[in-house]
C-alpha cells in the first residue's frame, strides 16, 4: 500500500486478441491523469471491458502492448500485485465471509495487523454509510447495500487505481441515480484515478472528468462530457450520447436554406447542399410571426422538467426540439424556431 | 380444515407403497434379533446374532470403514481438483472429459473389476492389498464427487470472485483455499456424503476383486447368506442398517441444501 493518491496510467498500443480469434480491441494507447475518472462509454461489445481488464491485469495485452502506472511498466504484472481496487457489476462479494470480513480481506492479505484492520474497516463502513451491516451476511444485503460493500471492499486496501465495471447497471433507476452521485464526490474526495466502465450515457456524463467513446474495439473520441456532447467528434458519437437532429439544407446567400426557412450561416464556409447537426435543446421557440424557421407539432411528450417536441415541416424530416418552458403544446399547432449557427455542427462522416 | 375426499385415497396409497418398501427390512431386522425365525417371534428376541456376526465378520466392517475413508480422501484430492478445473475452462472438451469420467457408472462393475484384475493382476502385493479394492472404489466414486462439486461451481459464478479475490492482492493457492473451496463446500459435503455410502455399501466391483484377507462388508453379507444360519445373515444386515443410516440421513440434508442454488451472491 501506498500513501500517495492519484496515479497516472498510460497504455500504449494495448490490443487485444483473444484465442478463438476475436479481436476484443484494436490497438489503443491512452493516458489517464493522476486523480482523474475516465469513463469508457460505448454499446456492448465494443471493448470496453476488455479494456478495464488489460488495466486490471486480468487481461495482458497482445504482443507489443505495455501498460505503465506511473513510470513502473507493470504489464507483465498479474493482477494481485497491481495493486487495483475492482468492482464488479454483480458485485463478487465472497458469500462466505460477512460484511466486515468481506472488507477486511484485502487487508488481510496484505498482511494489516488485526487491530489496524479493524480500524480501517471501520472507518470504510462509516465512510459508505453501513455501520450497521459490519455482521451481516451478504445474501441478507439489497442490490444498493452489496455495492456499498463492494465500493469499501475495493477502496479499504488504498489501491493506486480504481476500476468500476458497470457497477450500477443491475440496480433500479432510482438508487443508481443516488449511488452515482455518492459514487462521484467519493472519486474525487479520494483524489484516486478511477476507470468507470458504463453503456449509460447520463452515467458517463454524470461521473466522468472525461469521456472515452468506444466503438468497435477502438476509442473513437476522448474528451470532457461537455465536448464529447456539443462537439462530437464522428456521427457515431453523435448519436449515441443523447439526441441528435440531423438535417440536409441548401447553402445560399449566407444562409442555411431548409424547408421550414433559413438559419444564418454568413461567417460559416461550405456551399451547396449539406448536412448539419444539432441539439434537441438549441432549438429555442421562439414567437410564431418574427421566427425564422416554422413547423408544426407533430408530437409532445412532457417529461416533467422539459418538454419534448416532434416538429414536422422544419426540415426534411422530423426534428426533435426540447423546451423547459411551462406551457402546454398541442399537436398540430404551429411554432415557429430559432436555432444559433453557432450551434450547428457538420461532421465529415 | 376440511380435507378432500381423495385425500384418504392418498394417504392410503402412500401407506401401502411405504410399506412395501419398509416391511422386508423390518422383517430383515426382526429375523436378525429373533432366537429362532422359523418358530417366529415367539422364541424370544436376543441380541446373541449380532455377536456372532461380530467375531466372525468385524474385521470386514472395519476394513469397509478404512475403504470407505481411503476412497473419500483420494476423491477429494483428485475430484474437487478436477471439478474446479472442468468448470474453469467449459467447452468440447470439458464436456467429454466428463462424460469418460461418467462411464464407470455405466459400465458393469464386474467387467470393470475384470478389467482392473487383467490389467493389475501380475503385481501380486497390489493384488492382495486393500489398495487393489480402492482403486476399483475410486473409480466408481469418483465422477459423482466431481459432478456434485460441478454443479455447485456452476450454480454461482466463481471466476468473478476469484477475480475479486485477485484483485485485493491474493494469489492463487489463497484464493482456492479462502474463497473457491468454502463457497463450494455443500457441493463437496454432498459429493463426500455420497462417496462414503456409495464405497461402503458397493458389492459388484469388490466381490469380483476381493481376496479372503480383503473382505468387505457387503461381500461378506453375501458371504453369510450363502452359508450361515438366516438369524445371522439378518443381524449381519442391522449391523449394515446402522452404518448405513446416520449416512443416508445426512445424504438428504446436505444433498437438498446443495441443490439449492444461491442466489445472487
Amino acid at each position: 500500500m501506498n500513501g500517495k493518491v492519484g496515479t497516472a496510467i498510460r497504455l500504449v498500443d494495448c490490443a487485444k486478441t483473444f484465442p478463438n480469434g476475436t479481436r476484443a480491441l484494436d490497438k489503443t494507447s491512452l493516458e489517464m491523469r493522476g486523480g482523474e475518472t475516465i469513463v469508457f462509454l460505448g454499446p456492448s461489445g465494443c471493448g470496453k471491458t476488455t479494456l478495464l481488464r488489460v488495466i486490471a491485469g486480468l487481461e495482458s495485452p497482445d504482443e507489443g502492448g505495455r501498460v505503465y502506472f506511473d513510470d513502473e511498466d507493470v504489464t507483465s504484472q498479474p493482477i494481485e500485485h497491481r495493486n487495483v481496487g475492482m468492482v464488479f457489476q454483480s458485485y463478487a462479494l465472497f458469500p462466505n465471509m460477512n460484511v466486515g470480513d468481506n472488507i477486511a480481506y484485502g487487508l488481510k492479505v496484505h498482511g494489516v495487523a488485526p487491530d489496524k484492520r479493524a480500524k480501517r474497516v471501520d472507518e470504510m463502513l462509516r465512510m459508505m454509510q453501513i455501520s450497521e451491516l459490519r455482521e451481516r451476511r451478504i445474501t441478507e444485503l439489497s442490490g444498493g447495500q452489496r455495492q456499498r460493500v463492494a465500493l469499501a471492499r475495493a477502496i479499504a486496501v488504498q489501491p493506486r487505481v480504481l476500476l468500476l465495471d458497470e457497477p450500477l447497471t443491475a440496480l433500479d433507476a432510482l438508487l443508481r441515480e443516488r449511488l452515482r452521485i455518492e459514487i462521484d464526490v467519493l472519486l474525487h474526495s479520494l483524489g484516486i484515478t478511477a476507470a468507470y466502465v458504463t453503456h449509460d450515457q447520463g452515467e458517463a456524463m454524470a461521473i466522468g472528468d472525461r469521456i472515452a467513446v468506444m466503438n468497435k474495439g477502438a476509442i473513437v473520441q476522448t474528451g470532457s462530457p461537455r465536448e464529447i456532447y456539443y462537439k462530437p467528434a464522428s456521427s457515431f458519437v453523435a448519436d449515441f450520447i443523447g439526441t441528435m437532429n440531423r438535417v440536409t439544407g441548401t447553402l445560399r446567400d449566407g444562409a442555411l436554406e431548409l424547408p421550414g426557412g433559413r438559419i444564418d450561416w454568413a461567417d460559416q464556409q461550405g456551399s451547396g447542399e449539406m448536412q448539419v447537426l444539432f441539439r434537441p435543446n438549441d432549438a429555442r421557440i421562439v414567437d410564431d410571426a418574427r421566427a425564422p424557421l416554422r413547423g408544426v407539432v407533430e408530437q409532445q411528450f412532457f417529461l416533467g422538467d422539459r418538454t419534448r417536441l416532434h416538429v414536422t415541416g422544419v426540415a426534411d424530416r422530423t426534428v426533435v426540439v426540447e423546451t423547459t418552458e411551462h406551457r402546454e403544446f398541442r399537436v398540430g399547432q404551429s411554432i415557429g424556431l430559432r436555432i444559433e449557427p453557432g450551434a450547428l455542427l457538420r461532421l465529415r462522416d | 380444515m376440511r380435507r378432500p375426499p381423495y385425500f384418504w385415497l392418498q394417504l392410503a396409497f402412500t401407506l401401502l407403497v411405504c410399506s412395501f418398501l419398509l416391511v422386508p427390512v423390518f422383517m430383515s431386522i426382526v429375523a436378525g434379533l429373533t432366537e429362532n425365525f422359523f418358530v417366529g417371534v415367539k422364541s424370544g428376541f436376543t441380541t446373541r446374532w449380532i455377536g456372532v456376526v461380530w467375531e466372525l465378520y468385524a474385521p470386514t466392517i472395519f476394513r469397509s470403514m478404512y475403504i470407505a475413508l481411503a476412497t473419500l480422501a483420494v476423491t477429494l484430492v483428485v475430484g474437487v481438483p478436477a471439478a474446479y478445473v472442468l468448470a474453469k475452462r467449459p467447452g468440447m472438451m470439458t464436456r467429454m472429459i466428463e462424460e469418460f469420467l461418467v462411464l464407470p457408472v455405466a459400465i458393469p462393475g464386474l467387467a470393470i473389476a475384470l478389467a482392473l484384475i487383467i490389467t493389475y493382476g501380475g503385481f501380486r502385493d497390489f493384488r492382495t492389498s486393500w489398495g487393489f479394492i480402492l482403486v476399483g472404489h475410486v473409480l466408481y466414486t469418483l465422477p459423482f464427487m466431481v459432478r456434485s462439486v460441478l454443479a455447485v461451481l456452476s450454480s454461482f459464478n466463481f471466476q468473478v470472485l476469484e477475480e475479486s479475490a485477485a484483485s485485493l492482492g491474493a494469489g492463487f493457492w489463497r484464493r482456492f483455499f479462502g474463497i473457491v473451496l468454502p463457497n463450494a463446500r455443500s457441493g463437496i459435503v454432498a459429493g463426500a456424503l455420497t462417496v462414503v455410502t456409495l464405497s461402503i455399501g458397493e458389492f459388484n466391483l469388490t466381490w469380483m476383486m476381493h481376496t479372503p484377507e480383503t473382505m468387505t462388508l457387503p461381500v461378506g453379507l453375501a458371504d453369510s447368506y450363502a452359508s450361515m444360519r438366516l438369524e445371522i445373515g439378518s443381524a449381519y444386515t442391522l449391523v449394515f442398517f446402522i452404518m448405513i443410516t446416520p449416512l443416508l440421513v445426512a445424504l438428504q440434508r446436505y444433498g437438498v441444501q446443495s441443490t439449492r442454488t444461491r442466489k445472487g451472491a
